[in-house]
């Protein structure tokens, strides 16, 4: 790249100042329906995250707490049926606006699909993109109302 | 409400993933891939030029099989080309296949780039959202260079879409993240702090997050966005829950920006006008009074909402640390959730305590929540909130319950998970040591700790209850009883041997009148435990027989036999055998007197922080770990004396915890040599000599704490008559002196050399002093500074001889005059002979002269510093290395290195506040070498990764080489 330093190990993630540094979506098999990384990662990096965050999350019950500690950083996650939203932050950050935060982003993604099941997420997987770039940018939450993003992804898909 | 159907829009991808789904193995999977790679390769290269729709189709199919797990090497050129479409969604799958595979193609970038500043310029929001979410996802430094102009105007026009400002706001935050340097602010900051004041609730939402990282950088300059966000703050949580309409989730207002407003305000102290702060009191006030009202909704997400704003007014509170009355509502709201049926509440309400504790307006409070804690301890289902109890109970503790805590804690992990069982060994040790009335107790707290935990006791925590029973002669007696006792038990912990291995060969004597703990039992009794512990532990025992020799000489007999026997003096190991070679021989040739002298009881232990906190620290990561000295202000100041942990000075703190030897009792082979220094005049020889308190001097005073470290520096080899056998290769000496110009380089039982010098330009004078800490004269005493093969054209370095005789006692000195002609790898050498009792002394140390001493520090901007990186981009210039930390990962410490290594150490220029950067140049006669350093330390990894930018190849390996001994 030519940004002057080499690029970013995944040990090193600690280190920016960041918030989300990234977002999950994995069915109980492992397989990920959804990866959006607000930091750069090599491939090899990224597969081993996604297996640790499964590993970590799966193995909880509903009597757990929603959060759970992760490296440097915690997950907070909630389980919808078969597929896990995951939402890795920072140790300081609210645990419980980004575990809402995730309900809001599901609850569009329902609007949006008219009852989401996995199998939107796999045959409109750019689609699903573009509700999370509506939602999160650059790792904050960029947009709460659920009417304003409905509206903007009804505009867009109206220029399909 | 929209409706999309299954993958409408583009049939082919559609019937594609279907396929893929359909397959029914792992090969079938790839075969079908490979098809469709071949097709869609043939497709881009036909003659037919593709439509736009086929092109996106197949960009997107490649996008697919990319996200499936499979390299893609082509279509990279039609997806940028997708850009240029005036189609959206065209041009948006050509953004996302660039946002997901980004790729470090520069030729691709300048084209990459052309689109964006296309879609910037064209008016259509739509168009520039998604340049805008290009940039915020790729973010990378070209992208910095061509847009943060053009960003920031976007952001504050008037005439720009609200939707659009919301990108833009977030993707100037992406920017200054990964490019602070090409982000000036300056002249936008006041109309970026008055986005605050936008009407678009969705423009606030993003734009606090731009401001509150800026914020944490520039505090002063973006000081104006309190009173802004306090009276919005104000407005959101004094409205009805349906006047934010869009903006109310579950009947709670606005309640994510809510919490970036109270996350910005944590950027700063409490407001100083009284009118804002009055309102923000409100606020708070307000916020803890709707807890308090009955739920608007029975949904989860409605108390989710209303207590995520609540957890983050309790944390702005506790930032404020002003206000007792808020502070004692937060800790009674707290309390309430402490019982409360969802497990997250009751985890956060543990994990927001833990900070209220150590607030001394609401410690008294979250005490009174003491039973409920023990309770979650004991009920808790899941780990992590046990984890939680713990913290808490920890941070909860003072002088007033701490017996009641460390029983809990102690009870506790008799069945805690394993996870956590070091983590709270290390917690009861600290706290039964800082708040020990009696230190009897302290003494049974820890060795209850090695009988309930015994694998969990780290090192750490056995060398600090040795420590304080050495410093304090109140306890050594019981404690050598209770060991003792202790012993007695059929199976014991390897780590109680070795703490009662270390105490009976201190103070068995305080013992040994009563018949039944006679020294002679004593011994049996360690000996009994001997055969089934580890060489560390063997090799410690060794040394207490040694020890007894000295206390107890009617069982030196029996002791003898020991050491002779052929297990221990054929042992296989070397380090046993030659202990039981050297401590027999000892026995056997030393009178009472030497013995008596070289076997004395340990000096106490200088004060320092407790290692075992630094640990603690460690495991848990800066900032985790409360950290009672500093917050509790002095509200303890009736805490215990003189063991207290005081704080250290930085240079301190590198050597505080213990290396992994096990030799504490400075009895090696080596030790037992040196220990007669400390009791000799030996160690006020050099004090003179440096005004710094440098460890190196420090070490003098407490040679057996400097064996903890360094059992090795200065054996028995030194005197000797082959020269090249003895010459000091040991290139630790050298790395010693990198980082600093005066110490003591070396010292054996007959003299101490000391250094001090200084370096300017390439030229460099060195005093060397010679110590005679002998009482007899050294005759013929003659020294050489050899610079072998290449180093002889590389350094030039000119001294006068020095008097042929040094007095017993005294010190003589000698001046190295030193050029640097070119840069060099190697050290000189300086070799020393004398005769000393009729026999010749020939030995020979490496001088620390290294290439880093030429530096001169040079301070660059931000700017020039990185200009100068990439013209330093050749491979050869670059030489980077990844290395294990050696000593604890202190800033400070690290700092005060770079510094001393001779660079200028460069704040600001690194967008990774955590990382080092400095830059300097090397003057030699012939040639001045620029030099560019970055530092990063990963503290989780316990890793660092140096990387060193130089115009040379051999500088950088030196320099990297060098430095890289230093952390």
């Amino acid at each position: 790249m030519g940004t002057g330093w080499p690029p970013v190990l995944v040990q090193e993630m600690c280190f920016l100042p960041q918030k989300i540094r990234f977002i999950l979506i994995q069915n109980r098999a492992g397989k990920t329906r959804l990866a959006k990384w607000y930091m750069q990662f090599d491939d090899d990096e990224k597969q081993k995250l996604i297996e640790e965050v499964h590993a970590v999350v799966t193995v909880r019950d509903a009597k757990h707490t929603n959060f759970v500690e992760f490296r440097n950083f915690k997950i907070i996650y909630r389980r919808y049926a078969g597929l896990y939203f995951c939402i890795c932050v920072d140790v300081t950050d609210n645990n419980l606006a980004y575990l809402e935060a995730i309900h809001n982003f599901v609850e569009v993604l329902n609007e949006y699909f008219h009852n989401v099941c996995e199998l939107d997420l796999v045959f409109n997987f750019y689609k699903v993109y573009t509700v999370v770039d509506e939602m999160f940018l650059a790792g904050e939450i960029r947009e709460t109302s659920q009417t304003k993003v409905l509206k903007q992804l009804l505009m867009l898909q109206s220029l399909e | 409400m929209p409706a999309v159907s299954k993958g409408d829009g583009m049939r082919g991808l559609a019937v594609f993933i279907s396929d893929i789904r359909n397959c029914k193995s792992k090969e079938a999977e790839i075969k079908r891939i490979n098809k469709e790679l071949a097709n869609i390769r043939s497709k881009f290269k036909g003659d037919k030029a593709l439509d736009g729709y086929s092109k996106k189709k197949y960009v997107c199919k490649l996008l697919f099989i990319f996200l499936l797990g499979h390299d893609i090497d082509f279509g990279h050129m039609e997806a940028v080309n997708l850009l240029s479409s005036n189609r959206y969604t065209e041009k948006q799958i050509g953004y996302l296949f660039i946002s997901v595979l980004v790729n470090s193609n520069s030729e691709l970038i300048r084209l990459i780039n052309n689109g964006i500043k296309n879609d910037l310029a064209s008016r259509n929001p739509t168009f520039m959202n998604l340049a805008l979410h290009c940039i915020a996802n790729v973010g990378s430094r070209e992208m910095a260079e061509a847009f943060t102009a053009d960003i920031p105007k976007i952001l504050v026009a008037g005439d720009t879409m609200d939707s659009v400002k919301q990108s833009a706001a977030l993707c100037l935050l992406r920017l200054n993240r990964t490019s602070p340097d090409l982000v000036p602010m300056g002249e936008w900051t006041s109309r970026v702090v008055h986005l605050l004041n936008d009407q678009h609730l969705g423009v606030v939402t993003a734009a606090t997050s731009l401001i509150t990282t800026l914020a944490q950088k520039n505090p002063e300059e973006f000081k104006t966005s309190v009173s802004l966000a306090v009276s919005r703050l104000s407005r959101i949580v004094t409205s009805a829950s349906t006047d934010l309409q869009d903006y109310t989730y579950y009947f709670v207002p606005a309640p994510w920006l809510s919490v970036k407003l109270l996350r910005l305000l944590q950027c700063y102290p409490p407001p100083e006008e009284g009118a804002v702060r009055g309102r923000l009191t409100e606020c708070l006030e307000t916020i803890l009074n709707k807890a308090q009202e009955p739920p608007k909704s029975k949904k989860v997400q409605h108390s989710n909402a209303k207590n995520a704003v609540l957890f983050e007014a309790i944390s702005l509170i506790i930032h404020h640390d002003s206000e007792p009355n808020l502070l004692v509502r937060a800790c009674n709201q707290l309390g309430q959730f402490l019982q409360h049926r969802e497990t997250n509440l009751r985890y956060l309400a543990l994990e927001s305590m833990c900070t209220l504790a150590s607030s001394e307006f609401s410690h008294e409070a979250v005490k009174t929540h003491i039973e409920t804690v023990i309770n979650a301890l004991k009920t808790e289902r899941d780990v992590s909130v046990r984890q939680r109890a713990v913290d808490l109970l920890y941070a909860m503790c003072d002088r007033s319950n701490a017996q009641q805590i460390v029983a809990e804690m102690l009870n506790y992990l008799e069945t805690a998970d394993y996870s956590i069982r070091e983590e709270i060994v290390l917690k009861v040790a600290i706290l039964a040591e800082k708040y020990a009335v009696d230190y009897t107790w302290y003494v049974d707290t820890i060795l209850n700790l090695i009988r309930i935990a015994g694998d969990y006791v780290s090192e750490e925590v056995w060398y600090r209850v040795i420590q304080i029973v050495i410093n304090r002669d109140d306890v050594q007696g019981y404690s050598a009883k209770t060991v003792f006792e202790a012993l007695q038990a059929p199976a014991c912990h390897e780590n109680l041997v070795k703490v009662g291995g270390y105490i009976l060969g201190e103070f068995g004597n305080l013992i040994a009148g009563d018949p039944r703990s006679s020294p002679l039992i004593q011994f049996n009794l360690l000996h009994s435990k001997f055969h089934l512990c580890s060489v560390p532990t063997r090799a410690l025992l060794l040394s207490t027989y040694i020890k007894f020799v000295n206390l107890f000489p009617e069982i030196k007999a029996t002791i003898q036999d020991v050491l002779r026997s052929d297990s221990q003096l054929r042992n296989a190991d070397v380090e046993l055998q030659q202990r039981a070679v050297e401590y027999l021989r000892l026995s056997c040739i030393a009178s009472t007197d030497i013995l008596a002298t070289v076997l004395e009881e340990m000096p106490p232990f200088p004060e320092r922080e407790s290692s075992i906190l630094t640990k603690l620290k460690k495991k848990k990561g800066p900032g985790k770990v409360p950290d009672m000295e500093e917050t509790k202000k002095e509200r303890n100041s009736d805490m215990n004396g003189s063991t207290e942990p005081v704080s250290v000075n930085s240079s301190a703190v590198t050597m505080s915890t213990p290396s992994t030897s096990t030799d504490l009792l400075g009895l090696g082979l080596a030790p037992v040599l040196n220990s007669v220094a400390p009791a000799s005049a030996g160690g006020s020889l050099l004090v003179d000599v440096f005004s710094d308190n440098s460890p190196a001097v420090a070490s003098l005073a407490h040679t057996a704490e400097e064996n903890f470290s360094s059992p090795r520096i200065g054996s028995a080899d030194v005197v000797s008559d082959d020269p090249a056998a003895a010459v000091h290769d040991a290139d630790e000496l050298v790395n010693k002196f990198v980082c600093k110009n005066n110490g003591v380089l070396f010292e054996n039982q007959l003299m101490q050399i000391g250094l001090k010098s200084e370096f300017r330009q390439n030229l460099g004078r060195m005093y060397i002093f010679y110590g005679n800490k002998t009482s007899t004269q050294f005759l013929s005493f003659s020294t050489a500074v050899i610079c072998q093969d290449a180093l002889k054209t590389q350094l030039n370095i000119q001294t006068k001889q020095v008097d042929p005789a040094v007095d017993g006692g005294a010190q003589v000195q000698q001046i190295l005059n030193i050029e640097c002609v070119s840069d060099f790898m190697e050290a000189p050498i300086l070799n020393i002979q004398f005769r000393y009792g009729g026999a010749l002394q020939n030995m020979s140390v490496k001088l620390p002269v290294t290439l880093n001493k030429f530096f001169q520090p040079t301070e660059m901007t931000s700017q020039d510093f990185f200009q100068r990186w990439k013209q330093l981009s050749i491979p050869q210039q670059e030489v980077q290395k990844i290395f294990k930390a050696k000593h604890p990962m202190d800033t400070e410490v690290t700092k005060a290195k770079i510094i001393g290594f001779g660079v200028a150490l460069l704040d600001m220029v690194d967008p990774n506040p955590s990382n080092f950067t400095g830059a300097g140049v090397i003057h030699t006669k012939n040639i001045q070498v620029g030099c560019l350093l970055r530092l990063e330390p990963n503290t989780q990894a316990q890793m660092y990764r140096l990387t060193l930018r130089t115009s040379r190849e051999t500088v950088s390996q030196r320099l990297c080489e060098l430095l890289s001994e230093q952390f």
